[in-house]
């Protein structure tokens, strides 16, 4: 439980002389702020984008915004063949659900691992380890095979069921386990007469929150902004998710190309994540550091 | 083949019951001629078929076609030519119409990653045995790889003859519109509303500055042949400009103008024709009159339609006519279109560019209605002129376009006032699609995009030509290379 | 305390007598996650080897095979030579983007957890660092592609601040686009080494630092001697997760380069290269090369836990 500790490497660097303390502050503030703008110009880019109208666009770069941001939001809503309200509604279901099994399976098998003795466990550790690394890419083809076999296609199941197998989000959460359960709290739950299920969804679960959360937001994001899959998965349109949105009206044949559209969608399709992000974000700020990945 | 002789059968029955169309589609005055011809032809068509038809004919009710009729596009390009043009089309919503009590579905899928040939792939095979509502009734298709739909063997789009078309309907369409959608038989099994020959769209202060006039006729002089356009480069270049706004923009003029297709026995060839394009290009951006990094439709490629936004002004551009309207920001106060400083020539070679053909899937449940829709916006001369017109489209018939060249109508804003349908109607008269191949849309693509590693110079010309090899292997596996 | 016995019904509950059988329930909560794993992952996975013997693509509409040729498919990409050089792309673009990352990481998450630092606005800093993970990768690209442009606005301010003279065309420049892949990937992703750092460093005990301190050590001794050995097991984990996403390298090089990998393919990476298998559904060809992805990953990997921490993650294991 080192979380609460406040110590660290660099520290006995900065012990010396306060006025070389306070240069070197200004140092990391100079430092840190370079890195933030670096960090939130592609957001302001973005947004500048997305207020300008495709001629403008055309005509180079400019770090003041326009005017057309409302008429490019319209466009798109207007777009018929981009249906941003059912894509931005699949994106959330998706994203959320997936965030959700994953997280909660995950801490299971965590827990599975971290807490039993079974025979094989140690083998079955070090396999989930090994397929950590088989990237998703690789087995894509036969995923497609499997999928259509199982009359799948234009389903979100695929796209979610999938996440419950999840190595690197379960190889962070038994690190972060084996930190923060105590299994004494286990034993003293089954002492009280407590079933197992119930030692883990009301003991276990609700002391891994801050990593929960922190892995809540890496898979939410990473399914938000996910294109690879599911475009090989949805073709209806009712069923596409925003990422094969923004790339259908970027492909938009040169007739109808508006980049400012593209713009406006992309800063759209981005809020949501933002607020996800803000709202979890103590836990990524904060809950890491109670503990995260340590030994 | 069984499917196929039902529809015939269909649409045997259809005729005989007389025009169900008309009852269906009411206000239908634009087509009627259209739908009577129909009427007769598809009545020939039937009495071609063999007896087998003819008798399953008198099972099927007359008049018994689906209430679904289902588009593949890639764009909006055909929805919006048929809301506005098509007589009887109601809109629904942007995905849904309403043609008479046939509900049209219009499926967008981009061309992007070949998506859009994915999708056809996966569903026309088997199209005859789809649900009756999910049959796909229309498909579009591209010339750059039109023969692998019409291709006679695969036979996923139908023979304009067995829907009734007859050769006579389309005599006013360009030849090489049907060149491109003539499977090896000589068989038809598309057709097009568009003659996309294209010219050489040149800025006319530049001409004035570097040539001394803005004439047609005297830019033409210039940019004759090859060799006088290489001359009028290198002289446009001295003047600070460049010729043409990147490395691509002369391909199209040289691969029209090939004498063997990209693949002959299953193996690519480079035509010397295409060897050709590669020597003047990279001389041309040796020399500093091109851009080897502008790719076409880029930032950069389109900074040369405004006056001093790019690198370097830009002489001219290659495209037909709905390159006009569509790309060179016409509606943008800033631009040179704007201001009408564009002027149209011939150029050195003539050439096409574009282009859209309408195909009836086979296994449709609705082939009165889709022979009703291909007459009338591929053959209709009102409708065709109002496209022509309201689209600045270049419709694919000669009669519409010996009207515009001869009429008012035919002046365009952009290009000062000049009209080009004279010249667009000639060039469309010599395009020459003979050479075409399945392949055409990824050799293009990967050969222009290998061959910028050559111009830029990380590469030799060897090095750029492996790279074209390997991107060809990749995309069809099926081919061989040097 | 193994069980040896799988068959042990769960009746009781309580008493520590009962654990043994107790543990019967970690084969149940292990289920989800295998029964997951063989439905959409071994499965396909299989699929994908066993479609690695066989010729078996479209050739426009026309299918040709599924003919088994053997081992033709992996002679195939052998053969070109040309996958050893986008294996060499695909490292030497993470090479480059993960220097700086673990550097900046390093350096960062020392400085957030000092606490004679004391920085303030620290929980701004950190919010902000994690954010351009949040952006589309294709989105952050297209940017890039916009920004990058001979046309585009930093050729504009270089050219006018006199560092250019003539605009520099990046995306037919090796180094600048397999640079600014990296730059990319580097700027997404050490916001989230950062606070993985963060972590680790606050779970060394202080008392070590203070003996270190007692004996006279130096700031750069205690980082070398101390910090970074106590570290291992989460720079294992970063340096681990890392590698997995440099091998999976795609969006980012696919969009900026317009799917081509150009200059000369040289920021062709392998996914790329696989997407393009994939687009042209030449099912053998491509679940050749995922096998050798697979391989190649196993080996990379393997390497890894070797040199850098074994025992740590064997430790793990308990």
């Amino acid at each position: 439980m080192a979380g609460n500790t406040n110590s660290s490497s660099a520290d006995a660097e900065f012990k010396s002389a306060s006025g070389t303390l306070k240069a070197r502050r200004a140092v990391c503030y100079v430092v840190l702020v370079i890195i933030s703008i670096l960090c939130l110009f592609w957001f302001y880019m973005l947004f500048i984008n997305a207020t300008r109208s495709n001629d403008e666009l055309g005509q180079g770069f400019t770090l003041l915004p326009s005017s057309h941001l409302g008429e490019n939001l319209k466009n798109i809503f207007n777009n018929g063949t981009i249906p941003i309200v059912s894509g931005m509604a699949n994106s959330v279901i998706i994203a959320a659900l997936t965030a959700l099994l994953s997280t909660y399976f995950s801490t299971m098998t965590a827990y599975s691992i971290q807490v039993y003795n079974y025979k094989g466990k140690k083998a079955i550790f070090t396999f989930i380890l090994a397929i950590m690394m088989i990237p998703t890419q690789v087995s894509a083809l036969g995923f497609v095979n499997l999928v259509k076999g199982m009359n799948l296609e234009d389903n979100f199941i695929p796209l979610i069921v999938p996440s419950i197998a999840a190595p690197i989000t379960f190889f962070y959460l038994k690190q972060y386990m084996a930190a923060n359960l105590p299994l004494s709290l286990i034993e003293a739950a089954r002492i009280d007469g407590e079933h197992e299920i119930g030692i883990f969804n009301k003991i276990a679960l609700p002391l891994m929150i801050p990593a929960i959360a922190v892995q809540a937001i890496f898979t939410f994001v990473s399914s938000w902004n996910n294109y690879f899959t599911p475009a090989l998965i949805l073709h209806d349109s009712s069923k596409k998710t925003l990422p094969i949105l923004i790339a259908q009206l970027r492909n938009a044949d040169f007739l109808k190309f508006d980049m400012g559209q593209v713009y406006a969608m992309i800063a759209f399709s981005i809020f949501p994540v933002i607020v996800v992000y803000l709202f979890l974000s103590k836990y990524i700020v904060g809950g890491v550091t109670a503990g995260g990945v340590k030994e | 083949m069984k499917n196929v002789k039902k529809t015939l059968a269909m649409i045997a029955s259809i005729a005989m019951a007389g025009s169900v169309f008309a009852a269906c589609g009411g206000g239908n005055g634009g087509s009627s001629a259209g739908t009577t011809a129909a009427t007769t032809t598809a009545a020939e068509a039937a009495a071609e078929t063999e007896a087998a038809a003819e008798t399953e004919a008198a099972a099927e009710p007359a008049g018994d076609e689906g209430k679904v009729l289902n588009i593949q596009v890639w764009n909006e390009e055909f929805k919006s030519r048929v809301t506005d043009h098509y007589p009887g089309y109601e809109e629904v919503d942007a995905t849904h119409g309403k043609i008479g009590d046939v509900d049209v579905v219009w499926t967008i899928t981009p061309s992007t990653d070949n998506a859009y040939q994915n999708n056809l792939d996966s569903i026309l095979p088997g199209n005859a045995d789809a649900a009756a509502d999910s049959k796909v009734d229309i498909f579009l298709v591209e010339a750059d790889y039109a023969l692998k739909y019409v291709d006679a063997d695969v036979n996923v789009a139908m023979k304009l003859s067995d829907l009734g078309i007859t050769d006579a309907d389309l005599g006013d369409q360009y030849q090489y519109t049907k060149d491109v959608v003539t499977d090896a038989n000589g068989d038809l099994r598309g057709a097009s509303w568009q003659a996309c020959s294209a010219g050489l769209i040149y800025n006319r202060e530049i001409a004035k500055a570097v040539l001394g006039s803005d004439d047609p006729a005297d830019v033409q002089a210039a940019v004759a042949d090859w060799a006088t356009y290489n001359e009028t480069a290198a002289k446009v270049a001295d003047a600070g400009y460049y010729m043409t706004a990147g490395y691509a923009d002369t391909f199209r003029v040289y691969s029209n103008n090939v004498s063997a297709p990209w693949v002959q026995d299953g193996k690519v060839v480079i035509d010397p024709n295409i060897k050709a394009w590669v020597d003047a290009t990279k001389a041309q951006v040796d020399a500093g009159q091109t851009s080897a990094s502008a790719d076409l439709w880029g930032d950069e490629w389109a900074k040369g339609f405004y006056s001093g936004q790019g690198t370097k002004d830009v002489f001219c551009y290659f495209g037909p006519a709905w390159f006009f309207n569509f790309s060179m920001h016409s509606d943008d106060a800033a631009s040179i279109a704007a201001n009408g400083g564009w002027g149209f020539t011939v150029g050195p070679q003539g050439h096409f560019w574009g282009g859209t053909w309408i195909c009836a899937a086979n296994g449709t449940d609705n082939p009165t209605l889709v022979k009703d829709i291909i007459l009338t916006m591929t053959t209709n001369k009102d409708v065709l002129k109002e496209i022509a017109t309201a689209d600045s489209d270049c419709v694919n018939s000669k009669s519409v376009l010996a009207d515009l060249a001869s009429s008012e109508d035919g002046n365009i804003a952009l290009l000062g006032g000049q009209n080009p349908y004279a010249v667009l109607a000639e060039g469309a008269e010599k395009v020459d699609m003979s050479n075409l191949s399945i392949y055409d849309q990824g050799c293009n693509e990967e050969f222009q995009a290998a061959m910028k590693n050559y111009f830029s110079g990380a590469g030799s010309y060897e090095d750029a030509l492996a790279q074209f090899n390997s991107a060809i292997v990749e995309k069809y596996p099926e081919l061989t290379t040097d | 305390m193994p069980n040896k016995d799988l068959n042990v019904q769960f009746t009781n509950r309580g008493r520590s007598g009962k654990i043994d059988k107790l543990n019967i329930w970690g084969y149940i909560f292990l289920l989800p996650f295998t029964l997951v794993f063989i439905v959409f992952q071994l499965i396909p996975l299989v699929n994908t080897i066993y479609n690695s013997f066989f010729e078996n693509y479209m050739a426009g509409l026309k299918q040709v095979g599924p003919n088994f040729v053997g081992l033709a498919n992996f002679g195939e990409l052998f053969k070109s030579g040309d996958l050893v050089k986008y294996f060499g792309n695909t490292m030497i673009m993470w090479i480059l983007g993960f220097i700086p990352q673990i550097v900046l990481s390093l350096l960062l998450s020392s400085w957030f957890t000092n606490p004679s630092l004391r920085l303030r606005f620290q929980r701004f800093f950190k919010t902000v660092i994690y954010l351009p993970n949040l952006i589309m990768a294709s989105a952050f690209a297209m940017l890039f592609f916009t920004m990058f442009d001979i046309t585009g606005p930093v050729n504009g301010l270089f050219v006018k601040l006199g560092i250019f003279k003539e605009p520099f065309s990046f995306f037919t420049s090796i180094g600048a686009t397999r640079g600014l892949v990296a730059f990319m990937n580097c700027l997404m992703w050490f916001g989230n080494t950062t606070i993985l750092l963060m972590a680790g460093m606050l779970g060394i005990p202080v008392d070590i630092f203070e003996a270190a301190d007692v004996d006279g050590a130096t700031p750069t001794q205690v980082f070398w001697k101390i910090t970074l050995p106590l570290l291992r097991p989460i720079l294992v984990y970063v340096m681990v997760t890392s590698l997995i996403g440099g091998l999976q390298m795609f969006d980012v090089p696919q969009i900026l380069t317009n799917g081509k990998g150009d200059p000369m393919r040289t920021s062709m990476t392998l996914i790329m290269y696989l997407n393009k298998h994939l687009y042209s559904k030449n099912y053998g060809l491509a679940g050749a090369l995922s096998v050798l992805l697979l391989i190649i990953t196993a080996i990379l990997s393997f390497i890894v836990f070797k040199v850098t921490g074994e025992e740590e993650l064997n430790k793990k294991a308990r």
